[in-house]
């Protein structure tokens, strides 16, 4: 896009080109097509379409979050499913103690899930790199064996709740389509959220300390602080996709938050394509749909999808968020 | 004599058993344009790092505006008023030049703790970012994304981001460096004029650009300062010549 002579006159230009306000043909199609999923159902698979369809909503609500620190951030955790274990287990401790109703175990959640993830960001972000992997990979690691020495609650077998959290009373979340839409609405929200908070002075300090932390301070900015404040908002929305799960699947366990789950989250974003949120959603379908699909000829699917993402990450460097830019730039309209 | 905008008093700085500041004394005079020259190793570049907080110093203290930083870290500095450009262009490649100067200018003006709203859309910020570029003669690059700018517009960017940050004492390390004689032109032109404004701490190999901007010297060789006064007293100056100016003069 040329400058215009007008921008000469110093006159401010209304946008600058970062970000478009404009309403984007992706976003809206991935949220058109999981609202629009429900209406398949009776035609295919039934209420099993809605369990994967929350299943993949869920998870990519702790990858979008996880896009705001490794996409935005370039602050790569490698204990980003402790969080969703937290979520998880807010729900079945206060399920097993008789406490069965979202409007206490969702905060609980949220806020089991920032208070971790500010204990922790105090102490991982003041490493960089490798290093900021492996601490985060570290705490993810405590979490789980915690978890899996909790006796009273299941230890490693896990935890099975009785029923799923009521709202003020109301059992709204035991229809499957009520709780795709709760899902649903969920993910919108945090899309949302996050898609605001990058293009806000927030977000735009913590991309500008991606691109170059030491500029950030010389202009006087603490990038620490916004960076713990990222951490702490990205936990919290690992902790209402880990409330989410413990209802969908109605059982908690340690392996949510092991550190495979936490690296499946990692190939999510990546496979989806960093830094566009968009891509984070794409990702976690892609991912679990792949492995929905791969399963069902063999128990060692993984030894399929290994080499798949090895040759994404190969020849689509953007991932598949790229790809789709590229076909829409070579057959489409922009 | 005015107060010193900034007094660094019996500063001194080892990397192992390299001494690379000295016990060194300066002060720097408000709106003063104050060069600091000397062969490369002399300490210049670490000097200026220790003044705006990207390295700490071992002993010695750094008065600014009559307030003690010597132990603040580098983005407190720069809230009070202490900008900086680097020897090797220091920008946000991936950002439009217009967003790398509103990003200082957002640094001073109100909370950037806020998540809601385009921070790209405020004209607040927007406007006087392009104050800034249009300063430079960057205006009509102001949505160029840094990363292609020319190395000449980039030095002028971070010029407009120091200046976005409304300054009371700027550190210049080197600004010509790596310029072509038209941009270094160019560049003393334009420091010539803003000069004046807030106080300076200029570190520059090229000799001609020094002894027509300072208005004072301070001539620095192994972490020690040799000579500080005006640039006629320092080119005369007999120890000067000897160790510096014979061979940069001529």
């Amino acid at each position: 896009m040329p400058p215009t002579l007008s921008l000469a006159t110093s006159r401010a230009p209304k946008s600058a080109p970062t970000t478009r306000r404009r309403l984007e043909a992706l976003p809206v199609g991935i949220f058109l097509a999981f609202a629009a999923l429900p209406a398949a159902a009776p035609f295919a698979g039934g209420e099993h379409l809605l369990t994967l369809g929350s299943r993949v909503m869920i998870f990519a609500i702790a990858a979008v979050a996880l896009d705001l620190l490794v996409g935005y951030g370039a602050l790569i955790s490698f204990g980003h499913a402790a969080f969703i274990g937290l979520g998880a287990y807010a729900v079945g401790i206060l399920a097993a103690h008789g406490i069965g109703d979202a409007l206490i175990s969702l905060p609980a959640a949220l806020a089991a899930s920032a208070l971790y993830a500010f204990l922790t960001g105090i102490v991982c972000l003041r490493t960089k790199g490798v290093y900021f992997i492996m601490i985060t990979l570290a705490f993810g690691q405590m979490a789980f064996f915690t978890a899996s020495s909790l006796a009273p609650y299941g230890g490693d077998d896990g935890l099975t709740i009785a029923a799923r959290s009521t709202f003020a009373g109301f059992a709204l979340l035991k229809n499957e389509r009520a709780f795709y839409y709760v899902v649903f609405v969920a993910l919108l929200g945090t899309y949302l959220f996050c898609r605001a908070l990058v293009g806000s002075r927030f977000g735009r300090v913590l991309r500008g300390a991606k691109e170059n932390p030491v500029r950030m301070a010389a202009m006087g900015f603490d990038v620490y602080r916004f960076q713990l404040a990222t951490y702490v908002i990205a936990g919290m929305l690992g902790g209402l996709s880990g409330f989410l799960l413990a209802n969908a699947s109605e059982f908690v366990s340690p392996a949510y938050m092991s550190w495979q789950r936490s690296g499946e989250l990692i190939v999510m974003v990546l496979l989806g394509g960093l830094g566009s949120l968009n891509g984070a959603i794409i990702g976690s379908a892609a991912f679990l749909l792949t492995e929905e699909w791969l399963s069902g000829f063999t128990e060692d699917w993984k030894v399929i999808f290994g080499p798949v993402l090895v040759l994404v990450v190969l020849f689509a460097r953007g991932g598949l968020i790229g790809v789709i830019a590229e076909l829409r730039r070579r057959f489409g309209r922009a | 004599m005015p107060e010193a905008m900034l007094r660094l008093e019996r500063l001194r700085k080892k990397f192992g058993a390299l001494v690379v500041t000295d016990d060194l004394t300066l002060d720097v005079r408000p709106n003063e344009l104050h060069a600091v020259i000397g062969p490369n190793g002399a300490g210049k570049t670490t000097l200026i790092n220790q003044i705006s907080g990207l390295v700490s110093p071992d002993a010695g203290s750094i008065v600014f505006a009559g307030r003690d930083i010597t132990t603040l870290p580098m983005h407190t500095r720069a809230g009070l008023g202490v900008a900086r450009t680097f020897q090797v262009s220091s920008i946000l490649p991936g950002f439009s030049a217009l967003e790398n100067v509103a990003l200082a200018v957002q640094a001073r003006s109100g909370s950037s703790f806020r998540v809601l709203g385009r921070a790209a859309a405020e004209p607040a910020l927007n406007a006087p970012a392009m104050a800034a570029l249009a300063d430079v003669g960057l205006a009509e690059r102001a949505l160029t994304p840094a990363g292609q700018l020319s190395h000449g517009e980039k030095r002028a960017l971070e010029l407009a981001i120091a200046l976005a940050m409304e300054p009371k004492l700027l550190l210049l390390d080197e600004p010509m460096a790596g310029t072509g004689r038209d941009e270094t032109t160019r560049l003393v032109r334009m420091l010539d004029r803003l000069k004046g404004r807030f106080a300076v701490v200029l570190v520059e190999h090229d000799m001609t650009a020094v002894f027509a901007l300072a208005d004072r010297i301070s001539v620095l060789i192994y972490g020690r300062i040799i000579a500080t006064g005006a640039p006629a007293e320092v080119r005369a100056d007999q120890r000067v010549v000897a160790a510096y100016l014979g061979d940069e003069m001529e």
